[in-house]
């Protein structure tokens, strides 16, 4: 069971940032009083997160990417999203 | 010895001119004048090191950091070095104009102090009249502009019993975080404990208050809730570790491992005018006088915590104990432990100094 529709559009909220910290080796989220370093696997599907490109499409282009079931990368992806949605990192 | 990791943030200290006089304030009581300050191409330099050392956040604090008119040009910068922006400050100096240009410069987030719910109070505290008004604008302009807010309450003696209005005047103004902050008592509030520490029923009314809210209000106001030391058997850690996590640069350009440090006697303190921020982070000796738990005395040296709260606050064994690498007093094993408890035990004061350039004590 997905919870985010594959039409919608996530992106990141105002004050919250995805960036590659090239010191340390990981990518962070960067949010008001904190940074989360986000896993190889959530920092591939946040580097697609513009604005712009549909849950539907972040699911193809990993696939595509990562030659795995779409289905697989579809659960990993909405539960990241979901998550990071109610933590209001995400608005979508 | 193999190179420290490098520090996540830096709070830029531009200025310490500001409006207010806060009884509490953070900084130094020798307060550095305008003459001294770091000009804009220096703090420019010192956000590109900082960024190539491997900070990811750049706090612009103060005093009032909007006192300096680079500060827009200040934040461009450090957002083109991708470092995370926020503006720590009383906002008595915003506007729509500033605001509109800090925005575009792609300012992160603003933490927005106020000094109390109640405009008499705050006023008396804050020792400026017509300031809450201004704070309350500025909350508004920065609320509707977007950009995250967080309102930032220092709590003492004089305020405490307010919380619970501080918290719901967080939400009303549509902040996401609230932090309710006891005093610290270094320095400017050192010198003022006697009217500010809050009574020991005080403290457990505002932290029912603080958890009250929380249950009310969940994930949608996050509350940061900053206890004072002085009723604790253990001490908070030392901002993550003593130069582990965190780099202060005053207003003339001293780099410290905190906003207190400049309390330490005997010690050289580094200058980003001589030298870069590396080479300082790395090894200048008041980075590495209290790195990790080599120089650790007993209790510390043998405790299981040390890691945890690295022996406590180097600035508060100082002030209490006389040495900076004592055990934080705060500790109940610390064998000065009872001068904390005295102090809850003193007679309160109603008086309090002014944090004011023409109240600088005087030092023999
Ligand atoms: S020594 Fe104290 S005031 Fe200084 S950083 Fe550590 S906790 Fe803060
Ligand atoms: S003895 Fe030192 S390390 Fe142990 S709890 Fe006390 S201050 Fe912390």
């Amino acid at each position: 069971m997905n919870n985010l529709a594959p039409d919608c559009v996530p992106s990141f909220a105002r004050g919250h940032r995805l960036r590659e910290d090239v010191v340390r080796g990981v990518w962070v989220i960067q949010a008001p009083e904190k940074a989360l370093i986000a896993d190889p696997t959530a920092a591939a599907v946040l580097q697609l997160v513009d604005g712009q490109v549909s849950v539907h499409e972040i699911i193809d282009r990993l696939a595509a990417a990562y030659d795995a079931p779409r289905e697989v990368i579809a659960g990993d992806v909405d539960a990241l999203l979901t998550d990071l949605v109610e933590r209001k990192v995400l608005a979508i | 010895m193999s190179t420290p990791s490098p520090p996540m943030s830096l709070l830029a200290e531009l200025t310490h001119r500001c409006p207010l006089a806060c009884p509490y304030c953070s900084n130094p009581l020798e307060l550095e004048r305008r003459t001294a300050e770091l000009d804009t191409a220096t703090w420019k330099r010192v956000l590109d090191e900082a960024a190539a050392l491997g900070v990811l956040q750049a706090h612009f604090s103060g005093g009032e950091p909007m006192a300096r008119s680079d500060l827009v040009e200040l934040v461009a910068h450090a957002r083109s070095r991708d470092l995370y922006t926020n503006l720590i400050t009383s906002g008595v100096m915003l506007d729509a104009t500033r605001l509109q240009a800090l925005a575009e410069a792609g300012l992160d987030h603003v933490q927005l102090s106020f000094q109390d719910v109640d405009e008499a109070g705050a006023e008396r505290i804050g020792g400026l009249r017509g300031a809450q008004a201004k704070k309350l604008t500025a909350a508004r302009l920065v609320a509707a502009e977007g950009i995250p807010l967080t309102l930032n309450f220092v709590v003492h003696r004089l305020n405490v019993e307010r919380v619970p209005a501080m918290i719901t005047l967080a939400r009303e103004l549509g902040a996401s975080r609230v932090e309710i902050a006891h005093t610290q008592y270094y320095g400017w509030g050192l010198k003022n404990r006697g009217a500010l520490l809050p009574t020991r029923e005080q403290l457990e009314e505002a932290t029912a208050a603080v958890e009250a809210a929380r249950r009310a209000y969940g994930p949608t106001l996050v509350i940061d809730y900053v206890t004072p030391d002085y009723y604790a058997d253990q001490p908070k850690p030392c901002m993550g570790g003593w130069g582990q996590r965190f780099v202060n640069i005053s207003p003339s350009g001293r780099v410290l491992p905190c906003h207190a440090a400049e309390t330490i006697p005997g010690v050289i303190f580094p200058n980003v005018r001589d030298e870069s921020l590396s080479a300082i982070w790395n090894d200048a000796p008041l980075f590495t006088l209290f790195r990790g738990t080599e120089w650790m005395p007993e209790p510390c040296r043998s405790c299981a915590l040390k890691e945890t709260d690295w022996g406590g606050c180097r600035c508060q064994a100082l002030a209490l104990t006389g040495d900076a690498a004592n055990t934080d007093p705060v500790c109940s094993l610390s064998p000065f432990h009872n001068r904390v408890k005295a102090a809850v035990e003193e007679q309160r004061e109603n008086e309090f100094l002014y944090r004011r350039y023409e109240n600088i004590p005087e030092f023999s």
